[in-house]
């Protein structure tokens, strides 16, 4: 259901810079990324934006999503490991909690593809 | 002729929110408000929670709620009961409270009472282990309750609110006897991503661990306000 909220953020995040172009150029992707250690389903964003988006500026647009791994560092261990979400977070190898999160917590928007007319030469 | 550029934004989804969430906190500092996030899923014991807290903290500190709920304000009229400030958001169709709505939860606090007053902002968000986790509000910490009869494996399965939480409560305690579940094990779960969480059982129907609630919740406040005298000074 978030999804909806958060595809209504990422369409009003655009539109801000969108608007702050010179000549407003059409855009044809918008690259996210979102961590594996978030609360966002990919396949909802993508619905979600696809329906929100007919007929305004994003139409046609495509929705780019790179997910990133769930990635922790363990400090008693100096390593890094991948914690299984839904069964075990703590360290595989010495059982610490986990710490440090060096990836998986991102949503972001990344870039943006946008054309624009050149003059012939 | 058309040629593709590219432009890096680098910018947060949840920036709007957050940005909101900011502002939110910068009120509560300003009024010298403790501002708490309560989470759970739905049925775990909120507005219980809430009331027992109304009874045992209300007099030494000066407490208002913000309640959120889909559709009905019957939360809120339970908690009005209590004599305190309740201002009941229905967030409709949404399945969490964000900082906007918070936002104008506080326009009606500041224009109905007096901010000044008060020592600490309760927000009850709406039944959700997923969502809320998400949205900052503006508070300075976050609360999660799971209910024993929720079962041991849900701080796995819904890792970001258990993760992100300053505290946690057990509740329903008193319903141990009757169930194969381990307190211990709930516990373990959480520690084994949130280490330093503050992990207490508690039961709004017998009153056990209810002290130790409430301690948590005065010296979190008077700590909060205590960094905002030596921010100003």
């Amino acid at each position: 259901m978030h999804e909806t909220d958060m595809t209504k953020a990422l369409i009003l995040t655009v539109r801000d810079w969108w608007e702050a172009q010179p000549g407003q150029p059409a855009i044809e992707k918008v690259h996210l990324t979102v961590g594996k250690f978030t609360c966002v389903e990919p396949v909802g964003l993508q619905f979600a934006f696809e329906v929100q988006t007919k007929g305004t500026f994003l139409n046609g647009a495509e929705l780019v999503i790179r997910e990133t791994p769930l990635i922790a560092y363990c400090h008693d261990c100096q390593s890094e490991y991948q914690p299984e979400i839904g069964l075990q977070y703590a360290c595989p190898t010495c059982k610490s909690p986990m710490g440090d999160i060096r990836s998986g917590r991102e949503l972001k928007i990344d870039r943006v593809e946008y054309a624009e007319a050149i003059a012939q030469p | 002729m058309h040629q593709t550029f590219d432009a890096a934004l680098g910018i947060d989804l949840l920036h709007v929110n957050q940005t909101g969430a900011d502002h939110n906190r910068a009120h509560f500092d300003a009024w010298g408000i403790t501002c708490m996030n309560i989470m759970s899923s739905p049925g775990a014991g909120k507005t219980a929670l809430l009331e027992r807290t109304l009874e045992g903290l209300h007099g030494g500190l000066a407490i208002a709620i913000i309640e959120g709920d889909m559709t009905t304000e019957l939360d809120a009229d339970r908690l009005r009961q209590y004599g305190v400030p309740v201002i009941a958001i229905n967030t409709g169709r949404s399945c969490h409270l964000d900082a906007k709505m918070v936002a104008g939860g506080l326009h009606t606090l500041e224009h109905q009472y007096d901010p000044n007053a008060l020592d600490l902002v309760l927000v009850e968000n709406v039944g959700n282990l997923v969502c809320p986790a998400e949205f900052e509000v503006g508070e300075h910490a976050k609360v999660a309750l799971l209910s024993i009869t929720e079962g041991e494996d849900k701080p796995l399965k819904y890792p970001i609110m258990f993760q992100e939480a300053d505290c946690l409560l057990i509740t329903k305690v008193d319903l141990a006897p009757y169930l194969e579940v381990s307190i211990e094990q709930i516990a373990a779960n959480v520690r084994q991503m949130n280490p330093d969480c503050t992990i207490i059982p508690v039961s709004a129907k017998t009153g056990e661990g209810l002290e130790e609630w409430f301690g948590w919740v005065r010296d979190r406040s008077l700590s909060t306000n205590e960094s905002r005298v030596h921010a100003h000074a």
